[in-house]
């Protein structure tokens, strides 16, 4: 029987000729990472450990991006913790504040994944690497631990869903329109445990900003990856970006699959996951026809919208125009090389003349951190990832999850809405 | 191990690790402190109604969201003797098995136990007792290696071992 893509690159890194759905594996990790949030509790793990210092300093990610700059005393402590412990075990990849962004824009952007490897990572979003190609799932900061500790993980070999893309994008839709639609047919837990394998002949028009928008939300569909095959584009990026070689898998023309999905890109629309759940998923139309959902703020940028073309998509939405007043609009570019993008490109000004603020990269306020809390009442239109319960600050705020162009249009307007209404 | 035995805290799907433990007291990494808000944005009474050995039983998809390890610590920390669930987070699920959080799936009883049912489990043989309805489920069994790791007292102590 053949083998999906997540499953050969399981088999190689375990030292395998062959793996099936259900095998338990000790495999070797290319990657292991982790934030100022989950860092801390794996490093006090470690240090129980008998180990000498980490199983190599070059394949170890620490990102301080979740509460930084630091927010209050006690995430400077951890920060401090995660700094310390980077510059005791010689950490290569340790990024500081004026260096780093949100984790999951970064490393693509700085070469560290590539196709082929296997990564794991003290945040669930780790799953965003699969737009590359490589196996990457988010773990636990014990599993972090145990990793950095001896550079090996084990896995339950997971089975797939295949996703068989057709068509194109029409206007104002785009990788974020695709993961929420997925997420509202098959359900939070639709893909748990399961590979969620993306192919067919529409992947070659989605970009790969795109591409990762889509693999970042494999978790939200409780899936272990979410994984794209390695076509020109990503060869293309590779190129820019690439700091190793790298290894291209396909899935076997007889890979056995629990249920493939067709879906025809040309036929999706702006789509809006309401309160609380990302599955809680609505069409543009459907919103207008059941009446106008009022907001008071509106957050572009995240690990999922928070890449260049998430920044030129909303700037151009709201070039010449005005943010409605009363709202809050925020802005983050992901990393400090999208911002600095954003300066050039001259989308940092249009943003500000249409009023909003443009804050240095974090993830603040997706998680109710910082930058952009909620009061009770309040709504939220969000190119984040979450919408559970009290996610971006009081229990009883309300967030609803969107693309940059319609979380832009939703801005200027004042209620949910996307370009072409404006 | 031994056998789990308390009073049931019952939830319905999707409890997510945001109200497991919200974010907003993620600047701590102290088990007590986080202790004290386990559960808060779901159950704000949940620390004032639960006791020690007491058991948590939700039906699909318990602990999904952020990996954060401070959720099933934050439950672990309370005194939470077990979690039985109809299915886990995959996330949750690797962390509660490496901090050494006994979890159980079992669907039957996850849908049939009801809030403030007296409940035992027998890890041995994986059997679950609702006392107070005088009904018993067969739980699923964990994987050898998983039973190994949870005998060793999770991944920390499983590691030293085999090092």
């Amino acid at each position: 029987m053949g083998m999906t893509m997540t499953q050969k690159i399981l088999a190689r890194a375990a030292g395998l000729d062959s793996v099936k759905a259900g095998d338990l594996i000790m495999a070797k990790l290319d990657l292991v990472l982790g934030n100022d949030i989950t860092s801390p509790v794996a490093i006090h793990e470690i240090e129980k450990m008998k180990v000498e210092g980490v199983f190599d300093k070059d394949k170890i990610a620490l990102v301080p991006d979740h509460f930084v700059p630091n927010k209050d005393i006690k995430s400077a402590e951890h920060c401090k913790c995660v700094r310390e412990f980077a510059r005791r075990n010689e950490i290569t990849n340790y990024f500081e504040v004026g260096e780093m962004g949100i984790e999951h824009a970064l490393l693509p952007e700085k070469g560290l994944t590539v196709p082929g490897d296997v990564i794991i990572g003290a945040d669930s979003h780790t799953c965003t690497y699969g737009a590359l190609g490589a196996f990457s799932t988010g773990v636990g900061s014990t599993d972090m631990a145990a990793g950095m500790a001896t550079g090996q993980a084990w896995f339950k070999v997971p089975s797939a869903i295949k996703f068989n893309l057709t068509g194109q994008f029409s206007k104002d839709v785009s990788g974020k329109d695709l993961i929420l639609h997925i997420i509202g047919m098959i359900g939070v837990d639709g893909a748990l445990y399961k590979s969620m394998e993306f192919t067919g002949p529409g992947v070659a028009s989605l970009s790969m900003d795109d591409r990762f928008t889509v693999a970042n939300m494999a978790i939200e569909a409780g899936g272990k990856n979410g994984i794209f095959p390695v076509d020109d584009k990503t060869v293309e990026y590779l190129k820019e970006h690439a700091t190793r070689e790298y290894h291209v898998f396909e899935a076997d023309a007889d890979a056995e699959y629990d249920q493939v999905i067709d879906i025809d890109l040309s036929e999706l629309k702006p789509t809006i996951s309401f309160p609380h759940l990302p599955e809680n998923t609505h069409t543009i139309d459907q919103i207008h026809a059941e009446g106008d959902v009022k907001i008071d703020q509106v957050v572009i940028g995240s690990c999922t919208n928070g890449r260049i073309s998430d920044m030129r998509i909303a700037a151009e939405v709201l070039k010449g125009r005005h943010i409605a007043k009363g709202i809050r609009a925020i802005v983050l570019p992901a990393t400090q090389a999208v911002y600095m993008q954003c300066l050039e490109e001259g989308l940092l000004k249009i943003f500000i003349e249409s009023g909003c603020v443009v804050s240095t990269p974090t993830c603040g306020p997706c998680l109710g951190g910082y930058m952009g809390v909620m009061a009770a009442g309040e709504r939220c239109v969000s190119t984040t990832n979450r919408n559970f319960v009290g996610r971006m600050g009081h229990v009883d705020s309300e967030v609803y999850l969107a693309s940059p162009a319609v979380a832009a249009a939703s801005a200027i307007k004042g209620y949910i809405a996307c370009p072409a209404d404006l | 191990m031994e056998n789990a035995k308390g009073k049931v805290l019952k939830y319905g799907d999707n409890v997510d690790t945001d109200v497991i433990i919200p974010a907003r007291y993620l600047n701590s990494s102290d088990p007590a402190e986080l202790a004290l808000h386990c559960m808060e944005d779901i159950d704000k009474d949940f620390s004032k109604r639960m006791n020690k050995g007491d058991i948590i039983v939700a039906t699909k998809n318990f602990g999904c969201g952020s990996s954060r390890e401070h959720a099933p610590i934050s439950i672990k920390a309370s005194g939470i003797s077990c979690v039985i669930a109809e299915t886990f987070a995959r996330i949750f699920y690797r962390n509660a098995i490496n901090i050494g959080l006994p979890i159980i799936e079992c669907a039957d009883a996850a849908r049939e136990i009801e809030d403030g049912d007296e409940v035992e489990i027998d890890f041995n043989t994986g059997i679950i007792t609702d006392i107070t309805k005088g009904t018993s489920y067969q739980g699923q069994a964990f994987p050898e290696f998983m039973q190994k790791l949870i005998a060793a007292g999770g991944l920390v102590n499983y590691i030293n071992e085999n090092n």
